[in-house]
C-alpha cells in the first residue's frame, strides 16, 4: 500500500518520542531487550518497578487499540519449531549484544554510538541472510 | 512518578509499533527480503524514530533527567565478540520469524499462539544468556 510509509514515519516518530520521554524524564535508555532481559534474569535491581510499568504500557495499549482497529494481525509463521528457534536466538542474541533494534538501533545510532551502528549492521545483515536461507532456499517460512 | 512516565513511554512505544506496522511480521521480513518484493516501511520507522531521539540526546547536554539521577554515560565503545556474535544471532532469529523484543511484547495480546510461543522462547533465551555468555567468554579468552 502506498500510505504504508506515512504510517511508518508517524509510528516511528511516536517510538522516538517514547524513547525521548524515557531518556529525558526517567534518565534511562529505551531498549526493549534490556528492559525485558533485566527483569527476566533478575538484574534489574531498583529499576524493576519502572521497567515493569513500561512493559505494562507496551503490552496493554496496543492491545486496547487492536480492539478498535480492524484486527491487526502479526502473521507469525505456523511452523512452531521455527518460532521457538527464533525466540531463543532473539533472546540469547540480544542479551549477548546488550541491545536490539530499539536500544542499539534507535537509541544508539541517534547518539552516534559506534557500538549501536556496528550491532545494527550485523543484525540487519544476518536478518537478510536468514530470510534468504529460510524463505528462499529452504522454504520453511 | 518514575512508574507513571515509564508507563507513558511504554504506551507510546507500543502505539508507534502498532500503527507503523512493525508488529506485522510480513513487513519486517519484507524489508529484510532484498530478493523478494522489497518493503521499505522499516526504514521510514527507523528514520522517524531517530529524529526525536537525536533531539533528545542534544537536550541531555548540561542537564540532568527530570526525575533526578544522571543520564547514562556512553558505554565503552569496544567492539567485542559478544556484540558481533550476539547481533548476528539476534538478526538470524529476527529474519526467521520477523519479531524483535519490542514488537513481541506489543503484539502479545493479538499475536495468537505463535506470538505467545515466540515470547516465551525469547524469555527463556534471555534467562539462559548470562550462563552461555560466561562460557563464550571463557572460550574467547582461551583462543
Amino acid at each position: 500500500m502506498q500510505q504504508d510509509w506515512i504510517w511508518g514515519l508517524a509510528g516511528g516518530g511516536l517510538i522516538g518520542i517514547a524513547g525521548a520521554v524515557y531518556l529525558l524524564i526517567n534518565g534511562r535508555i529505551m531498549g526493549a531487550s534490556g528492559i525485558i532481559g533485566g527483569l527476566v534474569d533478575g538484574t534489574a535491581g531498583n529499576q524493576a518497578k519502572e521497567r515493569a510499568w513500561f512493559l505494562v504500557g507496551l503490552f496493554l495499549v496496543p492491545g486496547i487499540f487492536s480492539l478498535f482497529l480492524e484486527a491487526p494481525r502479526t502473521f507469525v509463521t505456523e511452523n512452531l519449531w521455527a518460532v521457538v528457534a527464533a525466540g531463543l536466538m532473539v533472546g540469547v542474541g540480544t542479551r549477548f549484544a546488550n541491545g536490539c533494534t530499539s536500544g542499539h538501533g534507535v537509541c544508539g545510532i541517534s547518539r552516534l554510538s559506534l557500538r549501536g551502528f556496528v550491532a545494527t549492521v550485523f543484525y540487519i545483515m544476518a536478518g537478510g541472510l536468514s530470510v534468504i536461507l529460510f524463505k528462499h532456499i529452504l522454504g520453511w517460512v | 512518578m518514575r512508574s507513571l512516565f515509564a508507563f507513558v513511554s511504554g504506551s507510546l512505544f507500543g502505539t508507534g509499533l502498532l500503527i507503523s506496522g512493525m508488529t506485522d511480521t510480513r513487513k519486517v521480513q519484507g524489508w529484510l527480503d532484498i530478493f523478494g518484493e522489497w518493503d521499505p516501511t522499516l526504514a521510514f520507522v527507523m528514520g522517524g524514530a531517530m529524529i526525536p531521539m537525536a533531539i533528545a540526546w542534544r537536550l541531555t547536554r548540561g542537564r540532568n533527567p527530570a526525575l533526578g539521577g544522571m543520564f547514562p554515560a556512553k558505554p565503552d565503545q569496544k567492539i567485542g565478540h559478544n556484540l558481533v556474535i550476539g547481533s548476528m544471532l539476534f538478526g538470524f532469529g529476527w529474519g526467521l520469524v520477523g519479531l524483535c523484543p519490542g514488537p513481541a511484547v506489543a503484539s502479545l495480546s493479538y499475536g495468537g499462539i505463535g506470538g505467545t510461543v515466540f515470547a516465551l522462547a525469547m524469555f527463556v533465551g534471555m534467562r539462559i544468556a548470562p550462563v552461555l555468555r560466561s562460557r563464550l567468554d571463557a572460550v574467547a579468552a582461551a583462543v
